[in-house]
């Protein structure tokens, strides 16, 4: 009896992922025995498209489960990849231009958390106001013509990287890449297992409470809203100095509200937005392949809608079907 | 028990509390002694609570000391207070709804291995085992929201025990309990002054005070205004104490003269939030000129009964006619247009909109109406107006009528709702639980306005779970268990004892 209602609910809780789990990888195998190349590069290119969304998404749950509204992770990740791509130019050292990017991402965080918290202003417009800022201030600092000593490049993990499929497709990384991937374990780990994740969920949820058992909410929100800036900066680190070596206007595009998209099909979990990250950056690897392999006769515009039309489809049927933090969107109040 | 040899662990000396309009506390002086239980009483406002969040720490007193265990303390947060050995276990609970028992226990004085890695067995560990010790019966693992009020406050005061209180203030703990809950709250409270624990309880339940406290504290308007021993004091001395003047407990009434049917109800089925039936198959008449009083343990589906009745819940099967209307699919707003006047039992939920002024909240069911609106242009003047009549009128004690519902004190709110729900024109009157939170001198007035409806020919429908309310109030006793009415007795046959068998569902 008990062993049976255990795979019952191990069937209802895991059971669809579990699912869905199996037909990717049978589908991946079979693609693969097809065609070896074209699934390694298409499979490569998931993996790296989905960084800045993931980046994205870990930067909005952070703020969202300690009951912050973050609709400015575009123009964090956008002013990041700018002040990244600069310090570059300037200074020559990649790590110095990562740090310079993740610094601005923590800046602009302080920016939205000082609007939102301690002003208690609408965080909708807290948010718009960063992304303006970022969109402004890139577009009028933006020379073109400056260039760099290159981009980070793979760092192939030995043997391991020579496996054929997965480890080509996870173990033949630029830094960044890696790193998400560690972060996505460390968020959720914080978030679900220590002191500090059960501290920001209660002050998303009943801030009150929280502060009666001694927790202060603005610390809470403050410095889970700067360290999603900062993440958030690494993501915009990425686009300017891994994906691409120069920064381009509006170079973002979007992804920071792909992000979100991201984020609430993820249910606010990093595991979860990983996944759906995975799934966005798949949509968009199967663009540039559909575009450039030129198999199929679609006209490209359309193609190129797809990861846009998947963020349309998640956002219309998700949202208000995932459970909000209560005090989401609220400033907290005393006295 | 009481001498001067105790030690006095908790002391408030001339604290004074301003708020924008409002003296909250005014030079009050509060003494509680090591293993007593201090009753405090006072009227809604009387700043009960805003006396209590400053020994919490969670206001700021603008004058006064304040000692604990012999030392004069800055109390700058609620972590301060923690530290001191106070717990507090608040009017509205504060509670996490979508953590666990212990996930709620142990937040903000976690048990953590390492680099704060969380050791939920460990906190379930010691929740049981304070549960042990003090009879807090409560699983650790369940999720607070799925539990019913009386053990969420038993989390309550596991948080409090866990973090090593042994001063607890209770405000307002028996509000929302059943009778049952109540009694075994006072086992409680007794079990852990007789472990060395003091306790402020906060009610306004006079029969409480006299049954469990050892000594009784009064505020009036935000001052002291003295000590009684529960020996000596009774019901009307306390009352009077706490208002100023006599109050009459027992509500004067002449026998009802019910005139046609306003309100009848067929065969009615109604599900709960869970979709389970929670009222199944009641029928009932109310006449104009009666009180019709539901009397029964709280959950045995009086709540759904209300909602539907009002047009808040959707009606499964069955029929309801108002006033000769077929209303059994009617929105709240036809309801209210029809003559039907509704003081719902969660008042923040159901009741007032927090945000908005009292004024505002008092036009809340007509403000599109004459004289408060012509098409789509509102005239606040005639709304202000109105407003400021009924907080005259109802004694609603508030520093404005531009000031926001949540400011107010938990009676005051109450009263914010009567008031709204008394001053229009009226045929069905339903009422749940009219007078909970509120001090005996307005639970007085509120009764006497309800005996005023019902002689003016308005048909009422009370619920209550006090059973004095009911029995003092109602015309016909209508007991409900477990989502029927198992019977209806005329108020000269519906003896205390006969209606508590009923409610408790043996057949009488
Ligand atoms: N946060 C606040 N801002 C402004 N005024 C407040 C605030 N809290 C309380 N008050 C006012 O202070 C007075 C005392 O309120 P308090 O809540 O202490 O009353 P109480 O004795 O607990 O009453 P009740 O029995 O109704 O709970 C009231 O007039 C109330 O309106
Ligand atoms: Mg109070």
């Amino acid at each position: 009896m008990e062993s049976s209602l255990n795979v019952n609910n191990w069937l209802r809780r895991y059971g669809f992922l579990s699912g869905v789990l199996v037909i990717a990888f049978v589908i991946i195998v079979w693609r693969y025995a097809v065609d070896p190349q074209v699934t390694t590069a298409v499979l490569a290119s998931t993996l790296r498209q989905s960084t800045p969304l993931v980046l994205g998404a870990l930067c909005g749950l952070l703020g969202e489960r300690s009951g912050v509204v973050n609709i400015g992770i575009e123009g964090q990740m956008l002013l990041a990849a700018f002040i990244g791509f600069l310090a570059s130019v300037y200074t020559g050292n990649l790590a110095l231009a990562i740090a310079a990017g993740m610094l601005t991402g923590a800046l602009m965080g302080l920016l939205l958390a000082f609007m939102s918290v301690t002003l208690k202003m609408d965080q909708i417009i807290g948010g718009t106001v960063i992304n303006i800022l970022a969109i402004g201030l890139t577009g009028y600092f933006y020379t073109a013509g400056l260039t760099t000593q290159g981009k980070l490049q793979p760092i192939p993990l030995g043997p391991l990287a020579d496996i054929p499929l997965f480890g080509r497709v996870f173990f033949n990384n630029p830094p960044i890449t890696y790193a998400t991937l560690i972060l996505v374990m460390v968020v959720h780990y914080v978030l679900f297992f220590t002191r500090w994740g059960l501290r920001t969920r209660a002050v998303g949820e009943h801030p009150s409470a929280a502060d009666t058992v001694g927790i202060n909410v603005f610390t809470i929100r403050y410095v889970n809203v700067i360290i999603g800036g900062a993440i958030a900066g690494l993501a915009g680190a990425y686009l300017s100095l891994e994906a691409v070596g120069s920064f381009e206007r509006l170079m973002t595009n979007g992804r920071g509200f792909v992000a979100l998209a991201v984020m609430l099909f993820g249910k606010r979990t990093p595991l979860g937005s990983w996944g759906a990250a995975l799934l966005f950056g798949f949509a968009s690897a199967l663009q540039t392949q559909l575009q450039f392999g030129g198999e199929i006769e679609i006209p490209h515009q359309f193609i190129g809608m797809l990861p846009y039309l998947l963020t349309i489809l998640v956002l219309a049927g998700f949202v208000g079907r995932t459970r909000d933090p209560k005090a989401l969107g609220q400033p907290y109040e005393t006295e | 028990m009481s001498d001067a040899s105790k030690t006095i662990v908790l002391e408030a000396r001339g604290i004074t509390k301003r708020f924008p309009g409002v003296l909250a506390n005014d030079r009050v002086d509060l003494t509680l002694h090591k293993g007593e239980i201090l009753a405090l009483l006072g009227e809604n406002g009387a700043g009960k609570s805003t006396l209590m969040n400053m020994l919490y720490g969670l206001y700021h007193p603008d004058e006064g000391e304040i000692w604990i265990k012999g030392e004069k303390v800055a109390l700058k947060n609620p972590r301060d207070a923690i530290d001191r050995g106070i717990g507090m276990v608040h009017q509205h609970f504060q509670l996490v709804p979508v953590m666990t028992v212990a996930e709620n226990v142990m937040l903000g004085s976690e048990v953590t291995r390492g680099a704060g890695y969380l050791d939920v067995r460990e906190a379930e560990r010691q929740v049981r085992k304070l549960s042990q010790q003090y009879g807090l019966e409560v699983d650790p693992t369940a999720v607070v929201e799925d539990l019913p009020v009386g053990t969420q406050q038993r989390v309550e005061i596991i948080k409090a025990l866990y973090r090593h209180a042994d001063v607890l203030i209770l405000d307002e703990p028996t509000a929302v309990l059943t009778p049952q809950e109540a009694q075994e709250l006072f086992r409680i409270m007794r079990d852990l002054t007789n472990q060395g624990v003091s306790i402020i309880f906060i009610t306004h339940k006079l029969k409480e005070v006299l049954a469990v406290s050892d000594r009784i504290g009064v505020l009036r308007a935000g001052q002291y205004v003295g000590t009684a021993d529960p020996k000596t004091a009774t019901e009307a001395s306390l009352a009077e104490m706490m208002v100023g003047r006599k109050v009459i407990l027992q509500v004067e009434k002449a026998p009802a003269q019910p005139g046609e049917a306003v309100l009848q109800v067929k065969s009615l089925y109604v599900k709960d939030d869970r979709g389970q039936t929670a009222v199944a198959g009641i029928d009932l008449t109310v006449h104009a000129g009666e009180i019709l009083g539901i009397a029964g343990v709280q959950g045995n589906g009086q709540r759904e009964l209300v909602e539907a009745l009002t047009g808040i819940r959707p009606i499964e099967e069955g029929q309801v006619t108002i006033a000769g209307q077929d209303s059994t699919h009617f929105t709240p707003r036809k309801n209210t247009e029809l003559g039907v006047a509704h003081i719902p039992e969660d008042r923040e939920k159901h009741g007032l909109v927090m945000a908005y002024s009292l004024a505002d909240n008092m036009v809340l069911n007509n403000y599109y109406q004459k004289p408060y609106a012509s098409g789509i242009v509102m005239h606040n003047d005639a709304i202000y107006a109105h407003g400021v009549q009924l907080v005259e009128q109802f004694d609603v004690r508030t520093p404005s009528v531009m000031t926001p519902a949540s400011n107010l004190s938990g009676g005051n709110k109450q009263k914010v709702i009567v008031a709204r729900e008394f001053s229009r024109p009226t045929k069905l009157l339903i009422a749940a639980q009219p007078t909970r939170g509120i001090d005996v001198g307005s639970i007085e007035f509120i009764h006497k306005q309800i005996v005023a409806q019902r002689d003016e020919g308005v048909a009422v429908l009370l619920v209550s779970a006090e059973l004095d309310e009911v029995l003092g109030l109602a015309d016909r006793v209508a007991v409900m268990f477990d989502g029927r009415i198992v019977k209806t007795l005329p108020i000269t046959e519906a003896t205390r004892e006969r209606v508590g068998l009923l409610m408790a569902g043996s057949e009488a």
